[in-house]
């Protein structure tokens, strides 16, 4: 990974925040901020809305009350990766495919040989001309991280980003959280397993 | 703009690949028409009356064949969440995932329609007639598809409430299509009003109903 | 503003509808008496259709019911996606039964009076098809209602289509309009002859006013219904959010 630098300063900003699912109230008054080259790890026990507020972050889900503010210097817009259960990996196409369907649609590289750099980065070259449905549930997860790899962008939305993955693909997750933040880019992560990379900030969620 | 073609693309691509619905669309049109004398008996008078507006069914069948997997499978893998985090407008997507699937599944069955209207007895004016039609009257049938897909993206049975709830918004499409080929055939009947009709049908539906179709799919995730 | 938002909280609502709902059923059942004995009993019979006349009575406000019904629907749909009224998506909710409930009267009601006017139970006239149409578009919305589990996603994606319906009708009504003179020969009978006789006129208005009270009193029935089924499916699940130490065992059977 060459030495990337984003558009700074970054920030994420939330300010109070309230979620309701259902119906059911899940969180309120949430608030953190986040700027480039700092991890926060969103924990809590099940059902305590760390997904919800990381989709919010997304913008999936509409706030009931409070906002979020991302900044990326004049960045305009595409701020974000989002990395979730779903990788977005359609069976009928192969890795390279579908790679370069996300990079087209994320601004990224696009080209044969960044495709397979970024593969063999997640461990993954060898798989490159497979067709996904032949990927096991860790390599999906890998080819989601080459996803992230290809695109630059300067905040990344990790939703429990080690379930899935062995302690290689663990180790490789780590790898790319550190590059990126060496980048100057910033992390949200919810989980509820330790990050490989250690936390610069903390949320809990009750 | 690189997204949207990318999308249109794959789209087509993924119509054609392995559990693509194109050909099987394609197949199910050519079985609709060929059943239809069966049941109406084979006057031949009979058939070159009816035989337009049996094709403008068969069609507008066979594009509510695909429906349920037009936004399905990107609710299911978490394309849509991809797509919306992207930045790209989601009316674009739907815009996009219409226009390919028009391409896949619409155009292939205006081209066979012709030779399938021989055996209907047409004569060369009304295959020319309602080639022409379908050409500009079924991208508005995929546009309007394409809200009812969205409308039940990530419903289990969703493919038939969607052609449930899409068949009677497409009645307009239906009724000028079918009028248009009977103006270029029986003198009295006006061609070019119906048509013109229909041409406008097809671009008001191509902006309205990525915008619907947009708003059911981000309300549907919500 | 600030009274009409503070009748439209939910806890509100029940409140003032429980105080108003007798009152407007009572209004409506006796004015529905007063219209049913003016146009049954105290108006002419038509020079032309005879007693069978009367059947318009209970048929033209049906379908001008079944009309409002939607516009009604369409209004909260905007509420539920402009302005999130939690009452919205109730109101678009529990008027579609009743719209679908009035269509299909419309509908047979017209195709008996087609009987003895056109000798046969339906023609493909252009008003007839138009209400049939719509009211396919209102089971279809039931049925999406229904494919959902989650109330508030029904509501918000039933409120995309109810909004796409109403940009539609009146695009359906030109292109049957078309269809059928394009079909029908003149001798269709319209259903709109001259200027109504004021012996007639008085009769269908109390109707209609009738109808109307009917839809309220159903409406506002069927909106705090809703609001109690929503309320029990919270119910659900704040019990299943609680610590297991609060359960309960059920009695053994003897």
């Amino acid at each position: 990974m060459a030495q990337n630098s984003f558009p700074s300063p970054i920030s994420v900003n939330a300010e109070d925040l309230a979620c309701e699912r259902g119906g059911r109230p899940i969180f309120e008054g949430v608030s953190f901020s986040l700027s480039g080259g700092e991890v926060l790890a969103i924990i809590g026990p099940n059902g305590t809305g760390k997904s919800s507020l990381l989709r919010m972050i997304a913008g999936l889900l509409f706030p009931v009350a409070g906002s979020v503010t991302i900044k990326a210097g004049t960045q305009e817009e595409g701020f974000l990766h989002f990395l979730a259960y779903g990788d977005g990996l359609r069976s009928v196409f192969t890795v390279e495919e579908n790679l370069k369907l996300w990079s087209r649609i994320y601004g990224g590289e696009t080209g044969g040989e960044a495709i397979y750099d970024a593969l063999e980065e997640v461990g993954l070259a060898h798989a490159m001309h497979l067709p996904a449905r032949a990927l096991s549930t860790g390599q999906r997860r890998r080819a989601g991280l080459a996803r992230l790899v290809l695109s630059k962008r300067p905040v990344w939305l990790l939703d429990e980003p080690t379930s899935g993955l062995d302690r290689d693909g663990e180790a490789v997750l780590g790898g790319l959280m550190r590059t990126h933040l060496d980048a100057g880019g910033a992390i949200i992560a919810a989980t509820h397993l330790t990050l490989p990379v250690p936390p610069t900030r903390t949320l809990e969620l009750q | 703009m690189s997204a949207f073609s990318a999308i249109i693309g794959q789209t087509v691509k993924a119509s054609f690949r392995a559990g693509g619905g194109a050909l099987t669309g394609l197949l199910f049109f050519l079985t609709v028409v060929t059943v239809f004398p069966f049941g109406v008996g084979p006057d031949l008078n009979l058939l070159a009356r009816i035989g337009p507006a049996v094709l403008w069914i068969g069609v507008l069948l066979s594009l509510l064949l695909g429906l349920d997997r037009l936004f399905g499978q990107d609710r299911e893998d978490g394309a849509l969440e991809l797509i919306m985090v992207s930045g790209e407008p989601l009316a674009l997507f739907v815009f996009a995932r219409a226009a390919g699937y028009w391409l896949a599944h619409g155009l292939p069955i205006v081209v066979v329609a012709p030779i399938l209207g021989l055996i209907l007895n047409l004569d060369a004016l009304s295959l020319a007639a309602v080639t022409a039609t379908l050409l500009v009257g079924s991208p508005a049938l995929a546009m309007i598809g394409a809200v009812g897909g969205a409308l039940t993206a990530g419903l289990a049975r969703g493919g038939m409430l969607a052609a449930i709830l899409v068949l009677p918004l497409s009645i307009p499409v239906l009724i000028f299509g079918v009028a248009a080929v009977n103006g270029a055939i029986a003198d009295p009947d006006p061609f070019l009003a119906p048509f013109l009709i229909l041409c406008a049908f097809t671009m008001f539906s191509a902006v309205l109903a990525p915008i619907a179709g947009a708003a059911a799919l981000r309300l549907g995730l919500d | 503003m600030g009274t009409i938002s503070s009748l439209a909280n939910p806890t509100r609502f029940l409140s003032w509808s429980a105080r108003i709902l007798p009152f407007v059923s009572v209004l409506a059942a006796v004015t529905l008496g007063i219209g049913l004995y003016l146009s049954l009993v105290a108006s002419p019979p038509d020079y032309q259709q005879g007693d069978s006349v009367r059947i318009m009575y209970v048929h033209v406000p049906a379908s001008w019911l079944a009309m409002f019904c939607y516009l009604v629907m369409a209004g909260a749909a905007l509420g539920t996606l402009v302005w999130r009224h939690p009452l919205a998506d109730v109101s678009a909710r529990a008027a579609a039964p009743i719209g679908a409930a009035f269509t299909f009267l419309a509908l047979f009601t017209g195709s008996v009076w087609g009987k003895p006017m056109w000798g046969t139970w339906w023609v493909w006239d252009a008003r007839l098809t138009s209400v049939l149409v719509l009211f396919i578009m209102y089971l279809g919305l039931l049925a999406l209602w229904r494919a959902f589990d989650d109330p508030t996603r029904a509501a918000k994606v039933a409120a995309v289509l109810i909004l796409v319906g109403f940009v539609n009708i009146p695009i359906i009504k030109f292109s049957v309009d078309w269809w059928n003179t394009l079909h029908q020969s003149a001798s269709v009978i319209r259903l709109d002859g001259p200027s109504i006789a004021p012996s007639m006129l008085w009769p269908l208005v109390v109707m209609a006013v009738a109808y109307t009270l009917i839809f309220v009193a159903l409406h506002l029935a069927a909106m705090r219904a809703e609001i109690y089924r929503r309320r029990a499916r919270t119910t659900e699940i704040l019990i299943a959010a609680r610590r297991p130490s609060t359960a309960v065992r059920p009695a053994a059977a003897h």
